[in-house]
């Protein structure tokens, strides 16, 4: 585990290196043939895409072989067993939201996942019940500590994919490494410390079934996506990093993702 | 005085065709998405069902528009003759793409929630795909280009946030990048595509 940490550090601090060259540039994402085209879409920085393309390439047969066929055997439990388990991993993800909530001072946010979360740990019974919907506490976003950079103005860096874990950029990487780092009381309660109610395969298990459920919510998308994409790699991408920016910016208004001055010049051709 | 009083009639009467022939924006949504309710949940054969979902694409979709945009700055790189080529392929591509996405639900039930007019030329649609035993509950806003309010036409779906125009840009960029932006590579592509 340690190496896996000192070999991630490496590559953070590599990528650190590359992030400031960029920084130096324009201080924002870098626009290639601004001559050419006057298109609002920043850049992708995609620093290491023949490498990234193997390791996709290794996810997607990892994902025929292991996650989608767990994911589709997974669909015939009953509902009520699969909505207890989403349920349920949704109450842990608020140990996470809660800080980043007050990071971003979304201090109302705060104080409503920690009635969400007290509510459904308890009468929730380990939060298979989403009891404080029943009491108006409605489900909010999720935030993690990649969010809470990016809304600090950590710009994304370089895009990469990791094995198994899939799509990030050095900024998710980082806020990744922020939960490892005592930002996740989750993984402290059953891997950074050792109590006597959690073990290590707590955690575990809890990540693999997230995993699980998310590839199961979205079998159908994935399946239309990879009939229907010319270039799945690149799409993929694409999706990552619209759905990272839109939840960075917290977007009710989710079109204003839409920005982009290449349909105004279409208009008036 | 005669002449005058005929032609401001006429004027009246072309202005109120137009009014009456305007389409809300919602209103196209609701109507696009009760005929393709009604086509796939018919006992149609999968080719007929496909035949008519590409009529209702051709009609109220911009693909030319969407092609153009798709292909971002390389469209001011190709010659008549290859932006030609590129406009068939790409239609034929985009229809195929999109009745295979839609062919695969049988009957969905997507309801029109609100909408925004962002400008004189924009409106979004916002609606809900209802949730199934098998997949969540999803928004899709419809960009809709009201530029011509007699004919509003789609230009974008957006799914949870999601833009399908913007992916398959990036995606074709991809392309275009990783083979010199040679467009005979995106020409390949697309042509494989639409014999698979």
């Amino acid at each position: 585990m340690k190496k896996i940490l000192v070999l991630l550090l490496i590559i953070l601090i590599s990528q650190f290196k590359s992030l400031n060259v960029y920084a130096g540039s324009d201080g924002s994402l870098e626009i290639k043939n601004k001559k050419q085209s006057t298109e609002q879409i920043p850049e992708v920085k995609d620093c290491f895409e023949t490498v990234n393309r193997g390791v996709f390439a290794f996810n997607k047969g990892l994902d025929k072989i292991f996650f989608k066929p767990i994911a589709k055997g997974y669909r015939y439990l009953p509902k009520p067993i699969r909505s207890g388990t989403s349920n349920a991993l949704n109450n842990l993800s608020n140990v996470v939201t809660i800080p980043n909530n007050i990071l971003q001072g979304q201090f109302k946010y705060a104080v409503i996942n920690t009635l969400r979360f007290s509510i459904n740990s308890t009468l929730g019974i380990i939060g298979i019940f989403d009891v404080a919907s029943y009491y108006g506490l409605d489900k909010l976003e999720k935030e993690d500590y990649g969010q809470t950079l990016g809304k600090w103005g950590v710009k994304e860096g370089c895009y990469f994919v990791l094995p198994v874990l899939g799509p990030t950029t050095v900024r998710d990487s980082i806020g990744k490494l922020v939960n490892i780092s005592g930002g996740d009381a989750w993984y402290n309660v059953t891997i950074a410390n050792d109590t006597r109610y959690f073990e290590n395969s707590d955690y575990y298990y809890s990540r693999l079934t997230a995993g699980v459920d998310f590839r199961a919510k979205n079998l159908e998308a994935f399946n239309s996506l990879e009939k229907n994409s010319l270039d799945l790699y690149a799409s993929v991408r694409s999706l990552y990093l619209q759905d990272r920016k839109r939840k960075i910016l917290n977007l009710d208004e989710k079109t204003e993702t839409m920005i982009d001055d290449d349909w105004e010049e279409i208009d008036s051709q | 005085m005669f002449k005058i009083q005929i032609y401001l009639v006429s004027i009246i009467i072309t202005m109120f065709s137009i009014v009456v022939d305007a389409k809300e924006p919602s209103e196209l949504i609701n109507e696009i998405v009760n005929e393709a309710s009604t086509i796939l949940s018919s006992s149609d054969p999968v080719e007929s069902k496909i035949i008519k979902l590409n009529n209702i694409a051709e009609i109220n979709v911009d693909i030319e528009g969407i092609g153009m945009y798709t292909l971002g700055s390389y469209r001011k790189t190709l010659s008549d003759k290859q932006m030609l080529k590129y406009q068939k392929l790409f239609k034929s591509y985009f229809l195929k793409s999109f009745s295979s996405r839609l062919v695969d639900y049988s009957d969905p039930k997507i309801n029109v929630i609100s909408e925004k007019k962002i400008n004189n030329k924009y409106t979004i649609v916002n609606t809900k795909l209802e949730a199934t035993s098998k997949n969540p509950e999803l928004n899709i806003d419809w960009r809709i280009y009201t530029k011509n309010p007699e004919r509003p036409v789609i230009r974008d779906l957006i799914v949870e946030g999601l833009s399908l125009a913007r992916t398959q840009k990036e995606e074709f960029k991809s392309i275009l990048q990783n083979n010199d932006g040679d467009i005979n590579y995106l020409f390949k592509s697309l042509e494989e595509f639409i014999i698979k």
